[in-house]
């Protein structure tokens, strides 16, 4: 059907709405206008901590190692992984964003110009497991001698900066594009709403003091130049409420 | 198998501001209408419930609300001599999806027209000389005056209930408002938001400065307020998550929020969702549209005949309805003839990053269009003669929240990640502000929209292909208005200024605006545009074309006042001339 390359998102929102309305056929058919229904849109599910859902446990020791070098912990918050950002990621890539649900992904693929956008017909879950068995190859094979998780602070942090500067010579991959990538969705693990996973007790949102999922700032407008003084809050979260999950 | 539909008065293809808009002004003519809509059906309390409509990940990273590009997109290139790529994933422009399309996830800036943007070739010729428009410079007058529109943009504030301050009623200048617009008929529908620390501090830097700061006329608004269509609106209540997200609170004016609750109560409306028109069917003659085809989220192919098609979709995705039903002469830069899909622009933007020392921004503390601007480096309202460029834009200060994924506010020379950037992230978020500018973008014989020879969309049909570069008028208009903007940011007492203008060349990332207009512009005749001045296309008397892609070239603000406007004109005209003797309006 033409449909078929929609995303699997895309599929799950049309099929819910085809129950509401009651069928996009009848739709079509031509109800009038007495039949509308809504209300098939829906708050995401909260991410539970445990378990891998897509990363092997050596895979997810890899990613926590650069979560903990990408943002260690210090004053001003926790570790990137005890932030969650290696749960967040997990299930990002076993979701629709790791495969790309949505995005236009039919061939020919051709490198073009930077300026013309992302054109790897690889999706994000198959950049990663390619990516990080890649990199873990160099480090194992190379001087290093281990596996990446295993290096010392410096030396990870030598491959990142190597990765970031696109000089990390790995076969068949563009280590700058998935530094970017990985430092994108380590930046959502940290700041995302906590629903899907990482920010856990939201201390991605309390290192810069964003209030979150608040919606009601009229009492606050015009008090220029005040601390805004209430904790943040998230859609199914607030810190009062519940412990902080255990990790996994 | 296509299935053929019983026939109705009117199909509107897409609703969103204008499919909204002309369904509600003919359905309440005694029209007979339907809506085809490609994505889903959105309600402001269901969709966007304040609950868990805060969601930056969903809505502003993974772009929840917008067309999938897999649904369709555009390819792009910088010039004839490359090769256009599809642009897999939405990056700096995104077009909207589903009821309220565009107009759902807008900021809500809501600017118009001055009197000189309408004869604006006209203007420029007579006060600096034919010398100063480039030879390839193809920006044109609209063959409609500031006199003529106005009434259609105050309807259009007063359904969205626009907030703001007149700055010229009928000739008298106001103070406090924006001197510089043309004369209005009536104040704004509601007083003015308030203003956040930073905004504040912009405008009495720039009132220091001898220039005229005025609020952002929003449609994110001030107070309770009841439409002419007796749709109800809350106060803003300035949470931050405006661009990108839908407003549950009924605050930000939109197609649900201000039209939909009176449409749906019309007997004779009907609106089919998750139905995408493939085709505008012509009859024989080529000079007559019979209906339009559309295909349903199950591959089901219908026919749907009606007497008028209206094409209300996204600005480009109406240019590329016409190149795929073969209405109008499909324009080549080459050749120098045709004229669908000419005149592609776009909006210039910039911005200016500061460090104000000491203060307490609270960035997450504001709005879409909440924000103070000035327009004295706007449009023609400053001596452009020995600057070697024409057009402007408008100057905001405009923080439209602080939300941590896509807001934070960056400067050079800090570390990208480790505990570096956790420091300056931290340092940063309540002293960093940015400012920025909307530039105006003139129309080139080079840029354009036309059919892909390579890639499809899901239909089988060609995609639509964008070609696209910044000029050298654009380049230096970009850098002189900046400059301008970070003079502001110094007197606003800033410890760093970091000033990014345009460059060249144009990328589809990052995301930068959507306001993308032109492909089927507004002219005086069949060969100079694809509709006249009812948008109504010359060779199809029964297709009008509403939304961005009439306008010959953009302006320096948002386009949506003027979109809204002339979906009232074009529907003023279709109601009072069309209906009475269907054919042109304007003789070719």
């Amino acid at each position: 059907m033409p449909g078929g390359n929609w995303g699997r998102r895309q599929l799950l929102i049309s099929s819910l709405s085809f129950l509401a309305i009651g069928a996009s056929h009848a739709a079509a058919a031509g109800f009038d206008s007495s039949q509308w229904s809504a209300g098939w849109n829906h708050m995401p599910p909260q991410v539970q901590p445990g378990g891998w859902t897509f990363f092997s446990p050596e895979e997810a020791a890899m990613i926590a190692a650069f979560a903990d070098r990408l943002i260690p912990a210090d004053d001003l918050s926790p570790s990137g992984s005890q932030a969650g950002v290696a749960v967040y990621i997990d299930r990002q890539l076993s979701g629709p964003f790791g495969q790309d649900t949505g995005l236009y992904m039919q061939p020919p693929f051709a490198d073009g110009l930077p300026g013309q956008g992302p054109q790897s017909p690889l999706t994000p879950a198959q950049r990663y497991r390619k990516t990080l068995a890649a990199i873990d190859q160099y480090c194992k094979n190379g001087n290093l001698g281990k596996g990446f998780a295993d290096l010392d602070g410096a030396a990870q942090d030598k491959i990142i900066t190597a990765m970031e500067a696109g000089t990390l010579a790995l076969p068949g991959v563009n280590s700058k594009a998935f530094f970017q990538m990985l430092w994108q969705n380590t930046k959502e693990g940290f700041f995302a709403d906590p629903i899907y996973g990482g920010n856990v007790n939201m201390v991605g949102w309390k290192m810069i003091g964003f209030p979150g999922a608040r919606y009601d700032y009229r009492d606050w407008i015009d008090r220029h130049n005040e601390p805004f003084p209430l904790p943040p809050i998230g859609l199914a979260d607030h810190p009062d409420w519940t412990p902080p999950p255990t990790q996994s | 198998m296509a299935t053929t539909l019983p026939h109705k008065d009117v199909a509107i293809i897409g609703l969103g501001w204008t499919g909204s808009i002309l369904a509600y002004e003919l359905a309440t003519a005694g029209l007979d209408v339907v809506a085809i809509e490609r994505g889903p059906w959105r309600d402001t309390a269901t969709d966007f419930p304040p609950s868990w409509a805060p969601d930056e990940l969903r809505y502003a990273v993974h772009l929840d609300l917008f067309q999938r590009p897999a649904q369709s997109t555009v390819t792009m290139r910088n010039n004839l001599k490359q090769t256009a790529l599809p642009v897999r994933k939405f990056g700096s422009f995104i077009p909207g999806n589903g009821l309220g399309g565009a107009g759902v996830h807008w900021n809500g800036m809501t600017y118009r027209n001055m009197e000189t943007d309408f004869n604006w070739r006209t203007h420029n010729e007579q006060r600096y000389g034919k010398q100063m428009i480039p030879e390839d410079m193809t920006s044109q007058d609209w063959p409609i005056s500031f006199q003529e529109l106005e009434p259609f943009f105050d309807q259009f504030e007063k359904l969205a209930g626009i907030s703001g301050k007149a700055g010229n009623l009928g000739g008298e200048i106001q103070p406090g408002g924006n001197p510089f617009e043309g004369p209005r008929s009536a104040e704004y529908p509601t007083p003015p938001d308030k203003q956040p620390y930073g905004a504040t501090l912009y405008a009495q830097a720039a009132e220091g400065m001898g220039l005229h700061p005025f609020p952002i006329p929003s449609a994110n608004i001030s107070q309770p307020y009841t439409n002419p269509l007796g749709v109800a609106m809350g106060q803003c209540t300035y949470c931050g998550f405006c661009d990108f997200f839908g407003c549950g609170n009924y605050s930000k004016a939109s197609a649900q929020t201000c039209v939909m609750p009176a449409l749906v109560l019309q007997k004779n409306f009907t609106a089919r969702m998750n139905a995408n028109v493939t085709k505008i069917n012509l009859d024989s003659t080529g000079k007559k549209a019979t209906g339009v085809t559309y295909v349903d989220d199950s591959g089901q192919e219908y026919i749907q005949p009606a007497d008028l098609v209206l094409v209300c979709a996204f600005s480009f995705n109406c240019v590329h309805l016409l190149l795929l039903s073969g209405i109008g002469k499909p324009y080549d830069p080459v050749a120098n003839t045709g004229v669908v899909g000419k005149n592609y622009a776009y909006q210039c933007t910039s911005s200016v990053n500061i460090k104000l020392p000491g203060k307490i921004l609270n960035p997450f503390i504001s709005g879409g269009a909440v924000g103070m601007a000035l327009f004295d480096y706007n449009g023609d309202n400053f001596d452009h003669s020995s600057l070697g460029f024409i057009g402007g834009g408008v100057l905001q200060a405009a923080h439209t929240g602080g939300k941590p994924l896509t807001q934070l506010v960056s400067f050079p020379g800090t570390p990208s990640w480790g505990s570096g950037w956790k420091q300056a992230t931290k340092e940063n978020y309540q002293i960093g502000y940015s400012l920025g500018t909307q530039g105006a973008v003139q129309s080139y014989r080079d840029a354009y929209l036309d059919l892909d020879p390579t890639y499809k969309d899901p239909y089988g049909s060609p995609l639509l292909r964008m070609t696209f570069d910044w000029h050298p008028n654009e380049l230096k208009m970009s850098q002189y208005i900046t400059g301008k903007l970070a003079e502001i940011g110094k007197a606003m007492g800033a410890s760093e200024v970091f000033a990014t203008p345009a460059k060249a060349p144009y990328t589809v990332i990052p995301y930068q605006t959507t306001h993308n207009t032109g492909g089927a512009i507004t002219g005086t005749d069949p060969t100079n545009s694809v509709v006249n001045k009812y948008m109504q296309t010359w060779d199809v008397p029964n297709v009008f074309v509403f939304g961005a892609s009439v306008f010959p070239q953009n302006g320096g603000f948002n386009p949506t006042g003027n979109v809204g406007a002339l979906a009232y004109w074009g529907a003023h005209a279709i109601k009072t001339q069309y209906l009475k003797n269907p054919g042109p309006l304007v003789p070719a």
